[in-house]
């Protein structure tokens, strides 16, 4: 029962894994990819996590998983954050090129 | 069943050779070094996969982490736009191809051997592990039996940051602070020490070490600086020039009682081998944070006097 409730997580893991990707590759602009990512990401990971965890052999290795994931959410969130206000400031830069010669 | 473990280590290895053609021959020099820092963080997989977490941490924390931001703030202060074109002279080209057809039969040399079944030398650190004062092979090997090594190697990196103060960077321009970056800085850096602590104390009976918890503490120091939470590291403070010094300085220090006193020189008294390798690790460790702190993020006023 476990075990199928844990290939039930990774597998679910893996598909939003190959969603983020594919949205990485084909989504048009930054922001709509660092959505894709960032939310696969923190799900899929989580999910494998969860997987993991089913699997694991003690509390311990269960328990560290779980943190890692935790790190993992929270920088994957600054670091989203990161890029977006880097993007953001170059086209605001590009606007008001634009705007100074039309 | 060893198929997938063979299909993945497959595709780590096609994927090492792809980052790698990137990163030399990438478009631009950003992608160049983003194609580096993933070169070694796969590279650090592969080390793991061989069984070698020493090199996999090294990799993943030097190799990858530490030198990819140095390339990435170097990249900052130069003029991004002024890319040069590489150039392609044949001569160019055939002397790099020496070179690399020198290199591989060099490396092949090396590893070679190992395919025709176990080597002397693990046996014999084995044998002497005992007398080397700490229980973890590498450990025993990087500070004891070749200390002169990690001496020289402290001595290059002392080299490098005089040789950073020499050609004075510019200054690169401080990206603007916000509040979710300093919050997480305030949560990661005290974090950052306690690995690198965990990882210099577990260095003499299991894999880390002081160039791992170096990286990581100054990994740390970097980033608190680049939320704006630390003052400006100014060399004209003495306790950072102290503690840029103190690492070689012990162990220079040691290895001549050694030679004066004791045994010959870097050969510690029989005994005191263990207390004296977590000395000279505890400071290589300062040394060697403050020395990748000041790489990083040195600015010129913070490097002159």
């Amino acid at each position: 029962m476990l075990a199928w409730l844990s290939g039930v997580a990774l597998v679910a893991g893996a598909f939003f894994f190959i969603a983020g990707t594919l949205g990485l590759l084909r989504f048009p602009d930054v922001y709509s990819r660092l959505h894709a990512v960032t939310k696969a990401d923190t799900l899929g990971l989580g999910l494998v996590v969860l997987g993991l965890c089913l699997r694991a052999p003690s509390w311990r290795a269960g328990l560290l998983m779980l943190l890692v994931w935790l790190l993992v959410m929270a920088s994957s969130t600054t670091a989203c954050q990161l890029l977006a206000r880097y993007q953001r400031e170059r086209d605001q830069l590009a606007e008001e090129d634009d705007n100074a010669s039309p | 069943m060893p198929a997938p473990e063979l299909l993945l280590d497959l595709t780590l290895g096609a994927l090492l050779l792809i980052l790698a053609v990137a990163a030399l021959h990438g478009q631009r020099l950003y992608t160049g070094i983003i194609s580096f820092i993933a070169f070694g963080l796969l590279l650090a997989l592969v080390w793991a996969r061989f069984g070698a977490p020493d090199l996999a941490l090294a990799e993943a924390v030097i190799g990858a982490g530490l030198t990819g931001v140095l390339l990435l703030s170097a990249l900052g202060r130069s003029d991004s736009d002024s890319e040069p074109a590489p150039i392609r002279a044949p001569a160019r080209m055939l002397a790099a191809l020496l070179l690399g057809v020198l290199v591989l039969i060099l490396l092949l040399r090396a590893v070679l051997p190992l395919a025709q079944g176990p080597q002397p030398l693990p046996a014999l650190v084995a044998s002497q592990l005992e007398a080397s004062g700490v229980s973890h092979p590498v450990t025993a090997v990087l500070l004891n039996f070749r200390a002169w090594d990690t001496l020289l190697e402290l001595l290059v990196l002392l080299l490098a940051v005089l040789g950073v103060r020499q050609l004075r960077p510019s200054g690169q321009p401080q990206p603007g602070v916000w509040p979710l970056l300093q919050a997480w800085s305030r949560v990661l850096a005290p974090l950052s020490v306690l690995t690198a602590g965990y990882l210099l104390w577990r260095g003499s009976h299991a894999p880390g070490g002081a160039f791992q918890a170096g990286a990581l503490l100054a990994a740390g120091v970097v980033m608190l600086r680049l939320a704006g939470l630390l003052p400006e590291l100014r060399w004209a403070y003495w306790p950072l020039r102290a503690l840029v010094l103190i690492g070689l300085a012990l162990f220079l220090s040691i290895a001549a009682a050694g030679a004066w006193l004791g045994d010959g020189w870097l050969s510690y008294p029989p005994g005191w081998s263990g207390p004296l390798i977590l000395l000279i690790e505890v400071a290589a460790t300062l040394s060697i944070a403050a020395s990748l702190s000041l790489l990083v993020v040195g600015e010129r006023k913070e490097l002159e006097r």
